[in-house]
């Protein structure tokens, strides 16, 4: 393995634990605050001009005409602005805080931060797809509505479904969006069930959607493989049950090897299954949901399909539907009729294409067509063969990294066989009251963003750690080497490592005090 | 394949490293027979970047871009004209390829800029504080609604929207309220040059949690929201303002200031773009700080590091799903980061004098566009008031003159039968929304398309 950085220098030469010497340096303290490419920066507010803009616009002429009916705005906005080269300079000063994906290894399991292909973002920027209005005349939008129509077929034939509803505008929409096909179809038949089951390593999204969706949500508890305990799963069914929502492969990184099972148990029971598509990248090309029963799925476009995460968004979460649940999905969709013609249903033709039970419509206008631009984009490039690489490669990596950490950390199902596409540790093994938050801003020093820290709740301490297929072994090993040092000092009970990060752009933050007296917009403090 | 990093040679060393001979061995859980043996048939193999651009690119060309028409849409997404820098910025990669910001101490970048574009929305809006963004405007819309039930403990469940509400956010909050047992009580659309505020006010009572009007309303008009906080506060109801062209917010009077208890909206106008109705942004603000527990969504705020730098967390997590679960205050977790910092980043180009002259410029061209048109023979002006966007009546079915003028390359307004398909009364009625980005020569061309059209 390579050294994880070549200059030599280690954490501990600096780590006096002081604060006195933070960002490695035991140099003079700067006028400005800032450590050479170390750049603060202040707050729009605190520099932009309220008299000057950086657009140019044509002064208002004294003679317009006013039709604003009387409710003129006359109280000055408070809103500064930058000069164009003032402006590029403050974003870019503050980008360089930010850590990403272009920058490293990005291991946050359950995100799924891959790199993102740059030509997905030159063709989301064709004037065809980013200047065209969701209500131009259908006529007018035609390729358009066909990047919609082949994006929904890939997924539809990607996962063995039915159907799929396209609009849902992230992951957690769109489970909601599944939800409530669940609970139309449910009503459609009278039946009404009130209970979602989720298990207990389930993402906090699944029992808050089944809450929106108007369900009460009951636990059910995992078995010692840290997978859903059928007979417990059996024993709780009934015609009480509405629904079960699993996640496969599951929070854990590990595939529901009784996903058949569960499903037909569940259909035997008058259920639906609800699947959390949210690590669909592991098994992409694999195997398909549909042939295990799955209902609903919803797909994250930002993680399987690696559109940018933005810093937070923008996602997609389109909706793949069983036969079952397709006639319920919200409108609007597309359609390809035999002349090779796509449609936009809306309520307005939902009868001439047969759909006239839609529950109804969960965003204004047609989904997050930039993204699925992107998304496409990435399918196209894979193929078929190239995303069954994918999740091959994905698999391949988590599993590298499980067997490279599990002598130095605990990994609580390492010893029942293979990973999925995310390598699970606990913190047992650390030593002098150090914590996985610890080893998580140790890592931060070491130059890496760390894993998902804290979930899934069924682990105690619980680092998940998500490398990606977009990783190569060199990069793999170097982080390795980073986790390794950071994780022998855990265990070591390095006090020093309670104060990391030392050399990030802000030391600890305190958030009990963001929480306790929030500020959550800029105030002038001359005017307070 | 150009993505994928590892070599054969790699692959084999990693699979000796884990103990496997072949791939297959690690993905054992998944039962044999649902795994598949090979590439999934009917579906094309890896292509070239230069073979999908090109795939990509004739696709792009079958759709008329709005740069290429005298354009006149709206309806709830405006073409506004974007300054370069905009999406530079959001190309960086350190902005691009973050996630969402866990780690404060290597997320300030997006941290900051969230906390700006916080307060600039608060600002806009009249309000106290605003979030750090949702999916668009009509989730925003339904989530305030669902908010608004929050505050009145689910004992108030009536909600009463204006019927000059944009229908798709009307369908969205009916669709959630079937499943969450609000009563909906809606008006039909009238076509009146003046919003019904007396009519709004009529329906709100004693069992209303919430009272939704959009601002300026989806024909253009600009409802008297004072009139109706009011009379919203008298009956123990909060006031949700719906506004989807937050330019207008440069020229008339903030929600805020006239006292709406929640502000949302739709934010695509600042720095976003058309992109075919997604991705969006959601702008979310109370009013009052007493409800910033009830809020949904991510919200980021200042604190202090351990060298009592300055510095900003996502706070008050504790309302989210991934701390309450099924007592969360919504279950978004993903929000419209990468869009907010388009808005931010334009909204900063802007500054005061700039929204405030871009609304200016919108008003005058709307202005001179609606007496352009009210001289057409068979064209009325509806409006006695609006800001970019009016209504106007025809004398025959706006739907068919729509497809008409595209026929002629003239994207000249959406009809209202589009938007209310199931409506009588409406057939005739146009929607025409002029920015800055239309010329008088295009006015003039939606005029003389018109008289030939309509003559």
């Amino acid at each position: 393995m390579s050294a994880p950085n070549k200059s030599g220098w280690k954490p501990e030469m600096n780590a006096s634990g002081d604060g006195m010497h933070a960002n490695g340096s035991d140099g003079p303290v700067t006028a400005t605050g800032n450590r050479a490419l170390m750049l603060e920066e202040p707050l729009l507010f605190e520099i932009g001009h309220m008299d000057e803009t950086g657009v140019d616009l044509p002064d208002p002429r004294s003679d317009a005409s006013n039709r604003l009916g009387g409710f003129d705005r006359s109280e000055p906005i408070g809103l500064p602005a930058l000069k164009e080269g003032e402006a590029v300079r403050h974003y870019t000063r503050l980008s360089r805080q930010n850590y990403a994906i272009d920058l490293g290894l990005f291991p946050l399991g359950s995100c799924t931060m891959k790199h993102n292909p740059r030509l997905n973002e030159k063709v989301a920027r064709m004037p065809g797809f980013a200047d065209v209005h969701p209500l131009q005349p259908v006529d007018t939008v035609r390729g358009a509505l066909e990047v919609v129509n082949e994006l929904a077929h890939w997924l539809i034939e990607l996962t063995g479904m039915h159907g799929v509803a396209m609009s849902p505008k992230a992951g957690a929409h769109g489970e909601l969006c599944g939800m409530l096909c669940i609970r139309a179809a449910l009503e459609a038949r009278g039946d009404a069930r009130k209970v979602v089951l989720c298990p207990e390593s389930a993402h906090g999204t699944n029992p808050a959607t089944a809450a929106f969706a108007g369900y009460q949500t009951e636990d059910i508890p995992a078995d010692k493989d840290g997978r859903v305990d059928l007979a417990a799963l059996k024993a709780r069914l009934g015609p009480d049950v509405a629904a079960v929502m699993i996640t496969n492969p599951n929070t854990c990184g590990l595939f529901e090897r009784d996903m058949k099972a569960i499903s037909d148990a569940v259909h035997a029971a008058g259920g639906y299954v609800y699947c959390d598509g949210a690590n669909f990248n592991a098994i992409v090309g694999k195997v398909r949901p549909g042939d295990l029963g799955v209902d609903a799925m919803h797909i994250n476009l930002h993680k399987t399909f690696s559109t940018p995460h933005g810093g937070g968004g923008p996602g997609s979460g389109p909706v793949v539907l069983s036969e079952a649940l397709a006639p319920f999905g919200p409108l609007p969709f597309t359609a390809k009729t035999k002349d090779g013609v796509v449609h936009l249903v809306e309520e307005e033709n939902a009868a001439e294409f047969d759909h006239t039970q839609a529950f109804g419509r969960m965003t204004a206008f047609h989904g997050q067509m930039g993204m699925f631009t992107r998304a496409l984009t990435y399918i196209l490039s894979h193929g078929a063969d190239g995303l069954a690489q994918v999740a091959e490669d994905a698999v391949l990596n988590a599993n590298y990294i499980l067997r490279s950490l599990e002598d130095l950390l605990d990994a609580p199902f390492g010893p029942s066989g293979p990973c999925m596409h995310e390598a699970l540790f606990s913190d047992a093994e650390f030593g002098g009251g150090l914590s996985t938050l610890d080893l998580a801003k140790g890592l931060i020093d070491e130059g890496y963003h760390p894993m998902t820290v804290y979930f899934p709740l069924v682990v105690h301490g619980a680092m998940l750690v998500e490398p990606t297929e977009t990783e190569s072994k060199h990069s793999l090993d170097q982080f390795i080497t980073a986790f390794r040092n950071v994780a022998e000092r855990a265990k070591a009970g390095d006090d020093a490592l309670k104060q990391a990060p030392y050399y990030a752009p802000r030391r600890r933050l305190d958030e009990t005090q963001a929480a306790r007296k929030p500020v959550l917009a800029w105030n002038d403090p001359n005017l307070s | 394949m150009r993505y994928l990093p590892l070599t054969d040679t790699d692959r084999g060393e990693m699979l000796a490293k884990v103990g496997a001979s072949t791939i297959d061995d690690l993905f054992v859980d998944v039962p044999e027979e649902a795994r598949l043996s090979g590439p999934i048939e009917g579906l094309p193999m890896h292509a070239s970047e230069m073979a999908v651009e090109k795939h990509m690119r004739r696709l792009s060309k079958k759709n008329l871009a709005a740069a290429d028409a005298p354009f006149f849409i709206g309806a709830g997404a405006y073409r506004h004209h974007v300054p370069a820098s905009v999406d530079h910025i959001i190309q960086r990669g350190e902005f691009l390829t973050a996630y969402t910001p866990y780690q404060p101490e290597i997320a300030q970048g997006t941290l900051q800029m969230l906390f700006e574009f916080q307060t600039q929305v608060a600002r806009l809006y009249g309000c106290a504080v605003a979030n750090a963004s949702m999916y668009d405007g009509s989730t925003a819309c339904w989530e305030a609604v669902a908010m608004a039930g929050r505050v009145a403990r689910g004992k108030k469940r009536k909600v009463v929207l204006s019927g000059a509400l944009h229908p798709h956010y009307a369908e969205v909050v009916r669709t959630m309220a079937k499943f969450t047992e609000d009563e909906i009580a809606d008006a039909p659309l009238a076509l009146q040059p003046q919003p019904d505020n007396d009519g709004l006010i009529a329906r709100i009572d004693e069992n209303t949690s919430c009272v939704v009007v959009q601002y300026p309303d989806i024909l253009g008009r600009i409802p008297d929201l004072a009139k109706i906080a009011e009379a919203a506060h008298e009956k123990g109801a909060l006031l949700i303002a719906v506004n989807t062209e937050p330019v207008a917010l440069g020229a008339i009077q903030s929600p805020g200031e006239l006292g709406a208890d929640i502000v949302v909206g739709e934010g695509q106008s600042i720095g976003v773009g058309l992109q075919f109705g997604g991705p969006y942004l959601g702008l979310f603000a109370v009013r009052d700080e007493k409800h910033v527990r009830m809020m949904p969504g991510r919200l980021c705020g200042e604190t202090r590091d351990a060298e009592d730098k300055r510095g900003f967390v996502l706070t008050l997590s504790t309302r989210e799903q991934h701390i309450r679960r099924e007592k969360a205050t919504s279950n978004i977790c993903t929000n419209s980061g990468l869009c907010a910092l388009a808005f931010n980043v334009h909204m900063t180009l802007l500054g005061e004098k700039g929204i405030r002259r871009l609304a200016a410029e919108n008003h005058r061209l709307a202005c001179h566009a609606a007496d352009r048109l009210a001289k057409v023979p068979g064209i009325a002006v509806l409006n006695d008031s609006f800001f970019n966007e009016f209504t106007v009546t025809l004398a025959r079915d706006a739907r068919e003159v729509v497809r008409t003028l595209a026929d002629r390359g003239i994207l000249g307004g959406v009809s209202l039968g589009r938007l209310y398909p199931n409506s009588d009364g409406l057939d005739g009625a146009l929607l025409v929304a002029v920015t800055e980005t239309t010329t008088e020569e295009d006015i003039d061309a939606l005029a003389s398309a018109l008289e030939e059209v309509l003559s």
